[in-house]
């Protein structure tokens, strides 16, 4: 049976829909939003024209910085709650009765972060960018913040750096044992890629179209990576049971046919939990 | 041969054909050396202690989780795991908890199910399913919502979807009341002449006397196999119970003679029991011969051994079931 984009679908639309109707995770997905847009508003409009260009270069690296938090922070919490949140509810089994796949069931719920956590990421440039061209009184901040690279990289690593996060968190969600530890251990995990990010923001690279395409191939490979050992780590068994998968040896011997009675003999073996 | 519900076993391959399964944990075995075979439409029901194994059974055959040795066919398919996707889409098991999703509505958490079983106009298999588990009133409710007994219901719902060749449902009625249990019977019997094999795992012996057309009693092992009826039969001998207005004078001197009488013990003051060859054949001697001996027959019956006399025969002989 090969791999089904309706049964992706199927995943994502559940995952959709259970965003809408929980409102600790929409007033997450709203709130922290917001905080990553106050400050570097609050940043570009203290920046009057006479501040000198490095400070100016500074501000604006920070601004880029804080923006890409946002898809690298949000998803992370939420991903590392994907599996062991469905096996804490008692419905990972029911799920894995069915014909899924387990690439299925894993894209189908990093897409369902991932479409919300880009999205707000988006948002967030699209209103720094139009607040900065409206009251922006340092025309240097306009300009840094519309050039090509910057522009380029948001785009770019918005996506690649919650699929790194959302990547780490299933991971994590398919080992761990206990909700708290998962998303505690997903959010830490998502901070290494930022600081590549950081090194970008801060001039330490310089911008350029090239670099942002050199680290996105790099983040999307990594990314391609990564999934496929979350893949490799979604043990049914483990899951469902707690124990890790055996290979099978072969046995052979008669099938008893229906319609009869057999009393068999009592051959011993330990408890079943 | 024809089955007990009209289920002829030999026309059709088997549903589930189960040899020499054996499942191990590390050290510890949660069943052994496990063989039976399931006829295509019948409803086979399978009992056994806590922790005798039975849920795992369920699980490996239903590509759960890996056999540690032997095989098995589940639906004419040979249980593999490249064959786990096939396998799925062809069977269908409700697990002892629904596992449903509360913050989704009875019919979201069907599409979501429908989806996955590749059904595009899932409409028209949703509201059959919600009919058939009398649910369709609360289609549009947060499973959140329901009791336990309504979310087992949109469990059994959801295992209807995929029009399943083989049925697991494991403890299908548990929690629920005696009402709701009568509707997941006849929802059971109404599989059962629709020729889905049934695979029923539970605790309570009458309902596997009632539904099943033969049961299996697993503790680690598999240690009986056979109708209830067969069980019985096997386990105990057959036996009349006589009750008479009086205590017998001199009993021995009746049963004793009396014609294919085995043998007798007292039940009480002016009961007995007595152990037959065939109790319909002997009743009416036994009777001739209370009668000649001057005593006031009040009844004679044919003394029924119920399924949990067998379960607790075989479960009482078992020192490791009893420490459960």
């Amino acid at each position: 049976m090969k791999f089904s984009f309706g049964r992706l679908g199927a995943v994502l639309r559940k995952e959709l829909r259970e965003y809408r109707r929980s409102p600790f995770i929409i007033a997450t997905m709203a709130v922290l939003p917001l905080v990553f847009l106050v400050e570097p508003l609050i940043t570009i409009f203290r920046i009057g024209p006479s501040i000198p260009a490095s400070t100016v270069d500074k501000a604006v690296g920070a601004t880029f910085l804080i923006l890409l938090i946002a898809p690298a922070l949000l998803p992370a919490v939420i991903a590392s709650y994907s599996v062991v949140g469905e096996r804490e509810q008692g419905t990972l089994e029911p799920l894995l009765t069915t014909p899924l796949r387990r690439e299925e069931l894993l894209l189908g719920k990093a897409l369902g972060v991932v479409v919300p956590a880009v999205g707000i990421a988006y948002v967030l440039f699209a209103v720094i960018q139009i607040c900065a061209r409206l009251f922006a009184s340092n025309a240097e901040v306009v300009a840094l913040l519309g050039q090509g690279p910057h522009i380029l990289a948001e785009i770019l690593f918005a996506p690649l750096l919650a699929g790194w996060s959302i990547c780490v968190g299933m991971g994590i969600s398919t080992r761990a044992t206990d909700v708290r530890v998962a998303q505690q251990l997903g959010t830490l995990s998502s901070i290494p890629p930022l600081a590549v990010v950081a090194l970008v923001s801060f001039n330490v690279f310089t911008p350029s179209v090239t670099l942002a395409v050199v680290f996105a191939l790099v983040l999307l490979v990594a990314d391609v990576i990564l999934f496929r050992i979350v893949s490799a780590l979604f043990d049914r068994e483990r899951l469902i049971t707690g124990a890790r998968a055996q290979r099978q040896s072969r046995g052979d011997g008669h099938v008893a046919p229906p319609g009869t009675v057999r009393r068999i003999p009592r051959t011993g073996g330990t408890k079943d939990g | 041969m024809t089955g007990a519900h009209g289920v002829d076993p030999s026309a059709t391959p088997p549903a589930l054909i189960v040899d020499h399964l054996t499942k191990q944990f590390g050290q510890r075995t949660a069943f052994q050396d496990v063989s039976f075979t399931v006829a295509s439409g019948e409803v086979f029901g399978f009992l056994g202690p806590n922790g005798a194994g039975k849920t795992t059974t369920v699980r490996t055959l239903g590509t759960l989780i890996a056999p540690t040795s032997g095989s098995a066919t589940v639906a004419g398919i040979p249980l593999t795991s490249v064959n786990g996707p096939e396998i799925r889409q062809r069977i269908s098991i409700m697990p002892e908890n629904p596992g449903v999703y509360n913050r989704l509505t009875v019919i979201e958490n069907l599409e979501l199910f429908a989806g996955l079983y590749g059904q595009r106009n899932s409409g028209p298999r949703i509201t059959k399913a919600l009919e058939a588990v009398n649910l369709t009133a609360r289609g549009r409710d947060l499973c959140g919502s329901l009791s336990k007994g309504l979310r087992q219901r949109v469990g059994l719902a959801r295992a209807l979807l995929n029009d399943p060749a083989v049925m697991f449902l494991d403890e299908p009625t548990s929690g629920l009341d005696p009402v709701a249990a009568r509707e997941v019977h006849d929802l059971i019997i109404g599989l059962r002449e629709r020729g889905v094999t049934v695979f029923l795992t539970t605790h309570r012996l009458e309902e596997a006397e009632r539904l099943c057309d033969r049961v299996a009693i697993l503790n680690t092992t598999l240690r009986l196999v056979g109708r209830p009826d067969e069980l019985r039969e096997q386990l105990f001998s057959r036996s009349l119970v006589v009750e008479t207005l009086a205590p017998l004078v001199a009993p021995d001197d009746v049963f004793n003679s009396t014609e294919g009488v085995e043998s007798w013990r007292p039940d009480g003051a002016s009961s007995y029991v007595l152990s037959v060859v065939d109790p319909r054949t002997i009743a009416p001697h036994v009777t001739r011969a209370l009668v000649a001996a001057g005593a006031d027959v009040v009844s004679i019956s044919e003394s029924r051994h119920s399924l949990e006399d067998v379960y607790l025969q075989l479960i009482n002989d078992d020192p490791e079931a009893s420490q459960r």
